[in-house]
């Protein structure tokens, strides 16, 4: 099995258990550095996957919580080698598939190749990368698949027919369907076309495909739930995390009123 | 970066470059451009593109920009012979006067094409950045002539240090949107109008104000300053009787500078953009993105950018806001290496010294961006005497009077301690 095929199959095993997948997302040492191994482990406990968010000077897909939780992780000295260094010293540790969600410069710099071996050997299976359209992205791709690592494609309510048929057959690991057109952490609620929009995608793609940005509640899992495989949940967990509280109970509670 | 190419190589970008061929169908000059940018732009980008494709060098589209740039903007703008200047500096130094152009900045040449591209573009509403708050005004005025509504995203910091400009924009009927994020300059401002064109990017048409940026912006805004160099270059033969032997811009993401540039990238003549060399040579001191910067993504594009051994983009600092930028559009890195354009840097004080020199001998208040060139300018008289200059007087320099007053009492207080 290759590592992208980690994250299909632990979200196709919450498919089979009739609930949607949940996959929290973390700002990588944030609220604090040395804490940044334990809250992995105790959202593992609930998500199916896990997204690192790998900090970045200039988020411009991301709301003010993540941007706010960047900033903080950067001053406190949070890098992608420090992230990998955590991650290489908590081996075994954690035993859910672990995503990436970094923009592209940070990456550029690490350089892909050692990227990718590091990946491998610190649970990292798939990538995401909001400011890297697929046009740009053949060099990242190869690098990642010769470790069979996966570029998870992000696909958006405007994105033309032909185009999202592309972006779904690119894809590895699931197909990112961003919910609503906007930056991360809105609070305007999920867009009331949502279910034909995920209905689609989910006809076209070959891999699971999973909601995000603007999913806060229960109900937001749920409804996504109906139509697509899983469900990101980012900002909401950024703000229960930055209150300094334990992110399980929270997340526990999204799983209730799931189907 | 001069290892980059080899000088067969570099020629032969030079002459593809001569024939119109950069940016290729991908946007790339060279290694550098690209369109990286969130997927809910793609068709935004690829809408705009088409559009120029469309437009932009369509008959009737030309024919109403050429009129507004006569009739509204006030083009051709003068080619001033510097005679004090010239005879101070042992030179002959020739000044291409955008600061006569409406609204008091070259950045009007890209604003006005671009609100008609908006226009015809079926756009609702259009959003634009500022640093120094040129961009702003100029987009702001260019908004209200075609009769679109338009959003200005400063940062805090600028809104401070070029509060006239902020008062002008709300007078033009501008929204004027503070930014309080990320490093609070221009930086962060096109962070947040991105976000926000991330919102609506059917109907909002995000009117970016310097060559950086993702593909066609570089080209774009390029197309629409190279009026600049068509003009200085027909200018020079008139009235001076030759090309300039050098031409200096200031370059903060370089428009005014590949707006000068471009046309004269085939003659014989040396060119010189001039970065902010701030306060020092130091991380963080200054803005001189192509004399210290590494190749990364920022914001769009693949070009040079002041960043830390983890892609970390740097802050900047200069006394311009103006030029108080991290990147450099992606034309000016290929420019740059392919060796046909030079780039240096001048520090806060010596632009501040040179825009002292210019008032008194031209009476010519120019912009502190501006200032940069004629320092750098200043310094080649010195070491080349004799040699016909040419300046793009890029922009005046009113905005910066509450900078220019403060400077002077710090002045003051140092001189009398």
């Amino acid at each position: 099995m290759q590592a992208h095929d980690r994250i299909s199959a632990a979200i196709n095993a919450a498919t089979d258990k009739n609930r949607p997948a949940l996959i929290p997302f973390v700002t990588a040492g944030y609220p604090e550095p040395q804490e940044f191994i334990d809250t992995l482990k105790s959202v593992a406990t609930i998500g199916d996957v896990v997204e690192i968010g790998v900090p970045f000077s200039d988020p411009m897909a991301d709301g003010m919580t993540i941007q706010r939780s960047s900033f903080v992780a950067l001053q406190k000295g949070v890098s992608l080698k420090w992230i990998f260094d955590e991650l290489d010293a908590a081996q075994g540790e954690i035993d859910v598939p672990l995503v990436m969600m970094s923009y592209l410069n940070p990456l550029l710099a690490f350089g892909y190749e050692k990227l990718a071996e590091r990946a491998l050997a610190t649970g990292v299976c798939g990538f995401i990368v909001p400011d890297l359209p697929f046009e740009e992205s053949d060099q990242l791709r190869a690098a990642l698949e010769a470790k069979g690592l996966g570029l998870i494609q992000l696909v958006t309510p405007v994105t033309p027919a032909e185009r999202l048929r592309t972006l779904c057959d690119a894809s590895r690991g699931f197909v990112y369907a961003v919910t609503i057109t906007g930056i991360t952490g809105g609070d305007a609620g999920l867009p009331g076309n949502l279910a034909a929009y995920l209905d689609e995608v989910t006809k076209i793609s070959r891999i699971p495909v999973c909601a995000g940005f603007g999913i806060r509640s229960a109900e937001d899992v749920a409804a996504v739930g109906n139509h697509a495989a899983g469900a990101i949940v980012g900002s909401a967990l950024v703000e229960v995390l930055e209150r300094g509280e334990d992110p399980k109970p929270y997340l526990r509670s999204l799983r209730h009123s799931a189907r | 970066m001069s290892a980059m190419f080899t000088a067969d190589e570099a020629a032969e970008i030079l002459d593809a470059t001569l024939r119109g061929e950069t940016p290729d169908e991908r946007g790339r000059f060279g290694p550098f451009g690209g369109r990286y940018v969130p997927e809910t732009l793609v068709p935004a980008f690829q809408r705009l593109e088409e559009g120029i494709r469309r437009y932009l060098h369509e008959e009737a589209f030309q024919q109403e920009l050429q009129r507004e740039l006569r009739e509204w903007v006030g083009r051709p703008t003068a080619l001033t012979f510097a005679a004090q200047l010239s005879k101070s500096w042992g030179a002959e130094v020739w000044l291409k006067r955008e600061d006569l152009a409406h609204t008091g900045a070259h950045k009007i040449n890209n604003a006005i094409g671009q609100a008609l591209l908006a226009k015809r573009l079926g756009a609702k509403r259009v959003i634009a950045e500022t640093g120094a708050g040129q961009h702003g005004v100029a987009s702001a005025a260019a908004c209200a002539r075609v009769g679109l509504p338009c959003s200005v995203y400063m940062g805090v910091v600028d809104m401070e240090r070029q509060a006239p400009n902020v008062d002008r924009m709300r007078r033009l009927g501008a929204e004027v949107v503070a930014v309080e994020t990320g490093d609070k300059t221009l930086r962060a401002a096109i962070d947040e109008a991105l976000r926000a064109w991330v919102t609506d990017p059917q109907g909002i048409y995000y009117l970016l104000g310097s060559a950086v940026g993702a593909h066609p912006y570089p080209y774009l805004v390029r197309e629409l300053q190279s009026v600049i160099g068509r003009e200085s270059r027909q200018q020079m033969l008139d009235q001076a009787g030759g090309l300039p032997d050098v031409a200096f811009a200031c370059v903060g993401g370089g428009s005014n500078a590949i707006g000068l540039f471009y046309p004269l990238l085939g003659d014989d003549i040396e060119l010189i953009g001039v970065e902010a060399g701030g306060t020092g040579d130091g991380l963080g001191e200054n803005a001189a993105t192509l004399a210290t910067g590494t190749p990364g993504v920022l914001q769009g594009a693949y070009t040079i950018i002041l960043q830390d051994d983890d892609g970390q983009v740097q802050e900047t600092h200069s006394i311009s806001a103006g030029l108080d930028y991290s990147g450099v559009g992606p034309e000016h890195a290929l420019l740059q290496a392919i060796g046909r354009v030079r780039y240096v840097s001048a520090r806060d004080d010596e632009a501040l010294e040179a825009l002292e020199e210019l008032c008194v001998s031209e009476g010519i208040l120019t912009a502190l961006e501006t200032a940069h060139a004629y320092a750098a300018a200043r310094k080649y008289a010195q070491l080349n005497p004799g040699k016909r200059i040419l300046i793009c007087n890029s922009g005046r320099g009113d905005k910066d009077m509450s900078t220019l007053t403060e400077y002077a009492a710090r002045t003051e207080r140092h001189a009398g301690a």
